[in-house]
């Protein structure tokens, strides 16, 4: 309904791009099914909330199966498509999943941010021969991104497992996936005015989350601020903020860890609540000058 | 061990082959049913007969174990259905594919994986056929996936396997099966529509052993005619205590899906001995006359070998003998499943990705790690 396979169907035919009836958990399990006796198949959600309806084939089918098996039965699938806040789809279509499969071992989460998380971490999902659930962002479709020659290339892939630094900075160190990785740059671009040097860390993977590149950061700027768009509890960012307390990070901690988040309540409708649901801009700047007590 | 000394019997006193009736179909959108007649040579039936006894002795030794709490947890046995996974492996190709539900013990043995390596997988020992990482309801094989434990999950990922089967087009199918409980599971509706809609090579296998755990089938579905529930999709109802009329029901599947006209869908009628699973004693919602009279009157083994018997396939000495080399191989198994160690506590964190790296493994706490290799 995207867009996101156009043209696909007319290159690669009927054997290849299937259109499926409006059934999750059957098309799915199909998926799964088709992977596990040797397919490469990219099974698209209309957006992640409708996963909800096949979550069992995801978790016990997908995930779970290369270790009862003994590794025996490899299961190469992707499931993909958007995920999170979109813009007045109110509260049924607009839950963000990170937290949800980020929970589960046997699966790979990958959150694009730019368009070259978008396009590497895809082939490094289908190259994957693990099941690979990946996040992307309905409001990031339209937007466009620089793409560097290299990144254009035919075989480029982002390796899953690997956060990238965004921006480089000494005062604060902003970790965040998917959109809010953007507002985390904008927000670093205002503080830079005021002499705040954010370290903006794009996370690209959910699990496994590479929390040494969050530590490193963490141990040079010694102030932490989270930002997602899901929910708070049980979320990307309460993970974070257990794991850097486990690590080496944290007796280089000066403040609290902070966490920016969706606000905990169903996505509600009107735009001027919708706004305040979703952390913007003004909230990370809020945060990071709380942190930093400025 | 002593060997009894029957009256010498010639091997050539035997008769080669015998045909025998078998209960016609009921038929859903077919025209015409699998034979009603079918030919069983000696050497098949010997086989079906020390394949059915195999997994009953086998079965049965898993109550054994599980009442001396050698095997815990679940464990879903499978005697009395014998016929419908040996009458089903025997009609189909070795690469062709299989995947089941939790009671899958049967088809476990019947694709190929030794005695010995289910019951170790059943006592969770490392000789165990996943090195105890699975446990009875998640044990595979090649071309046979499972093994599964949630209720109907495994029929979308059997249509899937099956379109993988005919993506590769080597004229293979899948055998999905489900039990009556099942039957009522939505996803199973949604994966009938497309496997219709894009003609896949899938065999759906309804096992009615007339209950869904302790719910009978009058009272769990508004239609029992389980052959029919596909709607669309062609059906049929077969003895499924009769392994020659399994046998020939799935042939006849078989060569449907094979010669590309999509699924088709085989209702089993059978019975299973046991309780829903261990937990279950089998008779609050039944009673111990109905399981009294099936086995007198509909055993699958005890009807192949007066088939057998009276045709002059087999003697009765020689089935015994055949009996006697069963509980010696199931004896082995057993003593095997209960000495071999249990796996290593390294294998814990293994096998979580296929084809990784190794890469370390968070414990109950963060001090504890483990290793995990693919």
């Amino acid at each position: 309904a995207l867009q996101i396979s156009r043209g696909l169907w007319k290159k690669y035919g009927d054997k290849r791009v299937i259109d499926t009836p409006i059934s999750e958990m059957g098309f799915a399990g199909i998926a799964v099914g088709a992977a596990m006796a040797g397919l490469r198949p990219v099974c698209e959600f209309m957006t992640f909330n409708f996963s909800m309806q096949a979550i069992d084939q995801v978790i016990n089918s997908a995930a779970k199966t290369c270790y009862m098996s003994a590794g025996s039965i490899a299961v190469p699938i992707v499931f993909r498509g958007p995920n999170g806040a979109s813009a007045g789809v109110a509260a049924q279509h607009s839950q963000c999943f990170a937290a949800w499969y980020g929970h589960c071992p046997g699966l790979k989460v990958v959150s694009p941010w730019s368009s070259e998380d978008s396009k590497g971490l895809l082939k490094a999902s289908i190259r994957d021969d693990n099941p690979v659930v990946m996040l992307e962002n309905e409001l990031l479709y339209g937007v466009p991104f620089e793409m560097s020659e290299q990144a254009q290339s035919k075989d480029f892939i982002v390796p899953i497992g690997k956060a990238k630094i965004e921006r480089e900075g000494t005062h604060v160190t902003l970790v965040s996936h998917s959109r809010p990785v953007g507002h985390c740059l904008e927000a670093a671009a205002v503080l830079a005015k005021e002499g705040v040097e954010c370290e903006v860390v794009n996370l690209r993977t959910i699990r496994p989350m590479d929390i040494e590149t969050v530590e490193a950061s963490v141990v040079k700027t010694n102030h932490l601020v989270t930002v997602e768009g899901g929910w708070p509890q049980f979320g990307v960012g309460a993970e974070i903020c257990a794991r850097i307390m486990e690590g080496p990070a944290f007796n280089y901690l000066d403040a609290p860890a902070v966490r920016v988040t969706g606000a905990d309540v169903p996505m509600p409708y009107a735009k001027i609540l919708e706004d305040n649901c979703i952390p913007q801009v003004k909230d990370i700047i809020f945060a990071v000058k709380k942190t930093l007590n400025i | 061990a002593s060997r009894v000394m029957v009256a010498s019997r010639n091997y050539a006193d035997f008769a080669s082959e015998a045909t025998f009736e078998i209960k016609k179909c009921d038929l859903h959108r077919l025209e015409e049913g699998p034979p009603t007649t079918a030919v069983m040579t000696r050497e098949e039936g010997l086989h079906y007969y020390k394949t059915m006894q195999t997994i009953r002795r086998m079965e049965l030794k898993s109550d054994q174990l599980y009442k001396q709490k050698i095997i815990r947890g679940f464990c879903h046995l499978y005697d009395g259905q014998e016929a419908c996974c040996v009458g089903l492996e025997v009609a189909i190709k070795p690469t062709d594919h299989v995947i089941t539900a939790y009671r899958a013990h049967g088809f476990t043995y019947a694709r190929g994986v030794p005695v010995r390596e289910i019951l170790a997988e059943l006592t969770g020992r490392k000789g165990g056929c996943v090195k105890g990482k699975g446990g009875s309801m998640h044990m595979y094989t090649k071309n046979f996936y499972g093994g599964n434990g949630i209720v109907g999950a495994q029929v979308p990922l059997g249509a899937g396997i099956a379109l993988a089967c005919k993506y590769f087009g080597k004229n293979e199918v899948c055998l999905t099966l489900y039990g009556d409980g099942a039957a009522n599971q939505g996803q199973i509706f949604e994966t009938y529509n497309m496997a219709a809609l894009w003609k896949l090579p899938c065999i759906f296998i309804c096992e009615n052993n007339r209950y869904g755990m302790g719910t009978s089938v009058e009272r769990a579905a508004a239609s029992t005619d389980y052959y029919k529930r596909g709607d669309f999709i062609p059906g049929l109802r077969v003895d499924g205590m009769d392994v020659l009329c399994v046998r020939e029901a799935a042939k006849f599947a078989a060569e449907h899906c094979r010669a590309g006209k999509g699924p088709i869908l085989m209702e089993l009628q059978t019975y299973r001995y046991h309780g829903h699973s261990m937990s279950d004693p089998g008779i609050s919602y039944r009673t111990r006359e109905e399981i009294q009279e099936v086995r007198s009157k509909s055993d699958p083994i005890t009807l192949l070998k007066d088939r057998m018997v009276n045709t002059n396939l087999a003697s009765i000495e020689e089935l015994k003998e055949i009996d006697v080399a069963v509980r010696k191989e199931i004896e082995e198994a057993a003593q095997f499943a209960t000495t071999d160690p249990e796996p290593p506590l390294e294998e814990l964190g293994n096998h979580i990705y296929y084809n990784e790296p190794p890469f370390e493994v968070r414990g109950p706490n963060q001090w504890i790690r483990y290793k995990s290799v693919s």
